[in-house]
């Protein structure tokens, strides 16, 4: 440690720390553009230059190792005169467009400039113009605005793993951009928009549309995929028109995934907003009672065994919980959340969860990737495994198809299961090795005996020990594990409910299947929030309420419960969903025990303890290293779940957006000349 | 009392004979160099140390000080010399005679040098319009192996050393070390912040000396003629013999090897043939290549040629490149010119200069011609001054020097222009 003064407030800060960290130790806020906590030094913009005692020149703060002893100063005339002086020189060639920007009232540069600008310019030459350059349909640039800073050049190379921006030309003519024009491929070029501290990368969905001051700003998470990526919806009226990460230094950092970011105009479209009950074959409008009249009708006509439910992707805990106990009440226990046939053991929740936790990425030294694409599954979660990889000494193994760009360096071990076990040495070498087992991976006739093999492997490989614990399943959706947690497994599996195990079907967001295996004579009650293709082989429709219309709580892939808050009301007449349940099983009699939310949560907490210690996880060593039950493997090649990983899911599908990057990333049509 | 010729280190400057290894060896390069090595790591930095030489390279900074920062134990890394021959600073040209007339004083001095730093190999960044130059040198290191001089056991020394010349591609900014290490590196040359240093962390993360040509060259003769011989030449702390590159208004513009301190009027009259137009003729000199401020003929008068005696008159030797402008000289279109150069050589990475330069640049063009107003001037001084210290290298602080030095020195004149522009086009308005 070492004893540093800023402004004569004493701190210790660690050895090697900058002297910005020790200023920020002492309270001092030091103006900065180019320093970012997550990215390496660049020390170019020189905003952050403080006196130093006996240094002859201010020195950059964020680039400047403390020394024990050393006194700095943060607010002396040198200081200020010397970031007024870098100031005039951001400005004079920045086309100070604030009223048109859609950084507006949220830009680091106009923040500095109220501190550090002067009220007129002395500069009266001609300003420098930059083209704008087209990096694909989710990132806008103004490059007029770029200070360059390179936080985005860094960001990519660094944190993204795709390093395609950088810097051409010299001096004054520096641009920012990829050389040769192209679309960004990073999943997380949603977060450029954040790291830039001025408006010369902003949103294009989002140009033109709002001011931050005039947004509702509601704290939610991201479920699009099962890291559970803590967000914030902004929102004006009823009408999302942004979503943007919150830090969670265990989950996502301060990062987020493109399809989370940008897929909320999807919200929008193809929404299910009132209910609809099929008479003759079709479809046609109805209202709350006719749809529950629909359905009471047709369910106390049967038998509870003969009555199933199924759990998808996007259904939160509450809902999910609430459909169980109605079940229960109808005597039925047909639940199944694994909705795309994953064969996911749920009689330890270690089966299914990722026991290292995000978190613990950072302390494992050997990975092995079993059947998963984790940049488009989990894209942060990817990044904190590149990071760990940064770090060096982590080798990683990948057993999948062939040509999966992870954005750090995977040894290629094979394409089915028999692969894994090549990777065992190097995980055997390792003091805490690590597997992920991708949920794809198990969508797969021998699934089970895949979940097995890469158990049999942790164990066999040292992976699971009592304070280790390196087996991991990836799951790709934030409703999924909820329903895992609340053991939403029982009675009649998936398949043989489809195939004419039950006559009637309640499916909760449930579309992950393709709703031709249903059979003809089932009875099908679909409830969510989109049309998409599974509403249209519906029964009865109950329009429900998508993630940032309801409070609700979401799992993700660590077993982390995270809550969700209402942001707009549900379109029409939508509801939420565990209300719709319990509105339904009042009026059939078979009512609820509970009231509001207060009443369910606590339910939810009695069923199971995750729920008891919201945004926590408990991440232990594995105490029983029996495996889940197998059967017989066989070496067919893994299969990744997501094909489009714009377009994973029903928000996604209904999106313009992402509509647009498919179109920009997905397979391109081949020339006439080929 | 002009320095003889016995006691010139380049025999060869001029390349009245061959540069090749033979004739070399009879010009006594290469004359029992196991012998010097043999004297063992600290005395040779101990006689560079003794010597008092001083970085030619521009910044002067004491040679044996520089090597003595080198790791005495590795601690797993190796340690690198790298040459900087990327010698871009408009007006000097001593290097490039160094390389191509007499090379294996150079060749010499890298291995005498990477052995008193403990480097494992040597790596020669030669500016990319030499080309012909660096046909020369890599002939000379070829030879060099040939004769058994480098490699394995290099010259019966028992030591191993291999050099390696890498061809720039033309910015002036990788002649900065730091820029210069990441240029080698193959990256965007852009200078590195300091600290950690090149001696900590260096080329590919390993501990790295950067010197300059002329300074490795002289080593050599100075461990053989001895510290004493070379600290006879010149004042106190400005020991030694240094090229100077004599050019502009001059009759017979030159390089020569010239003791330090020589006063600035006896270098130019004694070896350049005097001014053009005799000495009252004279306007003023840029000392020390295009980074220095100007002086005006009355400090010209009896200014000596060496580190300190410059900076009493707020200039610097630099690299030694003697810029004479007589008085037909526009020198403020001159100093203009300066600052297009510096405008085109900022790297783009820090704020004052990638934005400064340009600002500057366009004032300067505009004080060309008079189209300005009075307290322009005072604006682009301070804006020169903004510049100045706020940067991670040098070269902003040596791109505003020139302005700063014509400010100091000319503002009349550029008062004066400004009025004859006002008094044109009023004219021109009334008419």
């Amino acid at each position: 440690m070492a004893k540093v003064t800023v402004d004569g407030i004493e701190v210790e800060v660690p050895n090697g720390a900058s002297v910005l960290q020790a200023c920020e130790a002492a309270g001092k806020e030091v103006p900065r553009f180019c320093y970012h906590e997550r990215l390496s030094v660049a020390g170019n913009c020189r905003m952050c230059l403080v006196e130093v005692e006996k240094a002859p020149k201010p020195v950059a703060s964020c680039a400047y190792p403390v020394m024990d002893g050393m006194k700095v100063f943060t607010d002396t005339a040198v200081v200020r005169q010397a970031r007024r002086n870098v100031m005039e020189f951001l400005l004079i060639n920045h086309p100070l467009d604030c009223p048109i920007c859609d950084q507006g009232g949220e830009c680091d540069l106009q923040d500095q400039a109220y501190a550090y600008g002067h009220d007129k310019s002395r500069y009266g030459e001609a300003k420098r113009a930059v083209k704008d350059k087209d990096i694909g349909p989710l990132v806008k640039t103004v490059m007029n605005r770029c200070i360059q800073c390179t936080r985005c050049v860094r960001f990519s190379a660094e944190v993204a793993g795709t390093p395609e921006l950088g810097g051409t030309n010299r001096g004054e003519n520096m641009e920012i951009g990829t050389y040769v024009e192209k679309a960004l491929t990073s999943e997380l070029s949603g977060n450029l928009i954040d790291i830039c501290p001025v408006g010369a990368l902003t949103s294009r969905p989002y140009a033109f549309v709002s001011r931050p001051w005039e947004l509702s700003k509601t704290d939610s998470i991201d479920v699009l995929d099962a890291v559970g990526a803590n967000i914030r919806v902004d929102a004006r009226g009823p009408e999302v028109l942004r979503i943007i990460p919150r830090i969670n230094e265990a989950v996502n950092e301060e990062w987020m995934a493109d399809r989370g970011r940008f897929s909320f105009d999807g919200l929008k479209r193809r929404r299910l907003d009132r209910p609809w009950v099929k008479r003759d074959g079709k479809l046609v409008a109805a209202t709350w009672p006719e749809a529950f009249a629909a359905i009471a009708t047709k369910l106390a006509a049967l038998p509870g065994d003969r009555i199933g439910a199924v759990a998808g992707a996007l259904a939160d805990a509450e809902s999910t919980l609430a459909l169980k106990d109605l079940m229960a009440a109808y005597g039925s226990n047909n639940l199944d959340c694994r909705d795309d046939f994953a064969a996911i053991d749920t009689s330890r929740p270690d089966f299914f969860r990722f026991n290292t936790t995000i978190a613990g990425i950072d302390e494992a030294d050997a990975l092995l990737i079993i059947g998963s694409d984790v940049r488009r599954e989990a894209p942060v979660l990817n990044a904190r495994i590149r990071t760990r990889w940064t770090a060096g000494k982590f080798p990683v193994g990948f057993v999948g198809p062939r040509g999966v760009d992870l954005t750090y360096p995977a040894q290629h071990l094979g394409e089915g299961p028999a692969a894994i076990q090549a990777f065992a040495e190097t995980l055997k070498a390792a003091q805490k090795p690590m597997i992920i087992l991708g949920r794809g991976a198990l969508q797969r006739p021998d699934g089970a005996a895949v979940l097995a093999a890469a158990w049999a492997l942790a164990e066999q490989t040292g992976a699971l020990t009592p304070d280790w614990h390196g087996f991991n399943l990836l799951h790709l959706f934030g409703g999924q594990v909820g329903a895992l947690e609340l053991g939403f497994v029982t009675g009649k599996p998936l398949a043989e409910m489809l195939a004419g195990g039950v006559d009637a079907l309640w499916l909760l967001n449930a579309d992950g299947f393709d709703p031709g295996r249903i059979a003809a004579s089932t009875f099908v009650i679909y409830q969510g929030h989109h049309g998409d293709a599974m509403a249209a082989r519906a029964d009865v429709i109950l329009p429900g309420a998508a993630y940032t219309e309801k409070d609700a709580t979401w799992v993700n892939t660590e077993g982390r419960a995270q809550r969700g808050r209402l942001a707009i009301f549900p379109p029409g007449e939508a509801k939420e969903d565990w209300r719709i349940l319990r509105a339904y099983s009042e009026g059939v009699g078979r009512a609820l025990p509970y009231d509001d939310t207060g009443a369910i949560r606590a339910r939810l907490a009695d069923a199971s303890p995750i729920f008891a210690r919201v945004g926590d996880v408990l991440r232990g060593g594995c105490a029983d290293t029996t495996g889940p039950v197998g059967g017989p493997l066989t070496d067919a090649a893994f299969v990744l779940p997501i094909p489009v990983y714009h377009q994973a899911d029903v928000i996604s599908r209904a999106s313009d957006t992402m509509a647009q990057c498919a179109a920009v990333y997905g397979p391109q049509p081949a020339m006439a000349a080929e | 009392m002009a320095l003889s010729d016995k006691d010139r280190i380049f025999q060869n400057l001029y390349g009245f004979h061959d540069w090749k290894l033979p004739a070399a060896r009879m010009r006594g390069c290469w004359d029992d160099t196991a012998a010097i090595l043999a004297r063992g790591r600290d005395a040779i930095i101990e006689e560079m140390k003794n010597s008092g030489l001083r970085g030619r390279g521009g910044a002067g900074f004491p040679t044996g000080m520089k090597w003595s920062f080198m790791p005495k134990q590795s601690d797993g890394r190796p340690s690198y010399l790298v040459v900087n021959a990327d010698e871009s600073e408009p007006g000097t040209c001593k290097d490039r005679d160094i390389i191509r007339h007499d090379p294996h004083t150079l060749v010499e001095g890298c291995l005498i040098a990477g052995f008193a730093m403990g480097a494992v190999a040597g790596y020669i960044y030669i500016r990319g319009e030499y080309y012909n130059e660096s046909v020369v040198l890599e002939a000379a290191i070829a030879e060099a192996y040939e004769a058994g001089l480098l490699g394995k056991n290099a010259a019966g020394s028992g030591y191993d050393f291999d050099l390696y010349v890498h061809r720039g591609a033309g910015a002036y900014i990788c002649g900065e070390e730091t820029a210069l290490i990441e240029s080698l590196e193959g990256k965007k040359g852009m200078p590195r912040l300091k600290p950690p240093f090149p001696a900590a962390v260096g080329l590919y993360g390993c501990p790295t000396t950067v010197n300059n040509v002329e300074t490795i060259a002289v080593v050599p003769t100075i461990l053989r003629r001895g510290a004493d011989w070379f600290a006879s030449f010149g004042r106190p702390k400005n020991s030694g013999t240094k090229i100077f590159c004599i050019q502009g208004h001059v009759n017979k513009p030159c390089n020569v090897e010239a003791e330090m301190s020589i006063p600035m009027r006896e270098l130019i009259e004694r070896y350049a043939g005097g001014v053009r137009g005799g000495w009252d003729n004279l306007l003023c000199v840029i000392p020390g290549g295009s980074s220095t401020p100007l002086l005006p003929k009355h400090i010209c008068d009896d200014v000596l040629m060496d580190f300190d005696a410059l900076r009493e008159h707020r200039s610097g030797l630099g690299t030694a490149a003697v810029i004479v402008m007589d008085k037909s000289t526009d020198v403020i279109r001159a100093i203009a010119r300066l600052s297009a150069f510096y405008k085109h050589e900022s790297c783009g990475q820090c704020t004052p200069c990638r934005e400064g330069m340009g600002w500057v640049k366009r004032m300067m063009d505009r004080m060309v011609t008079g189209d300005a107003e009075v307290d322009e001037i005072d604006v682009l001084d301070n804006v020169t001054r903004r510049i100045e210290g706020h940067t991670i290298c040098a070269l902003a602080d040596g791109g505003v020097w020139p302005v700063q030095g014509l400010i100091r020195h000319f503002r009349p004149l550029m008062e004066d222009r400004i009025a004859a522009f006002k008094a044109r086009s009023t004219r021109l308005a009334a008419e």
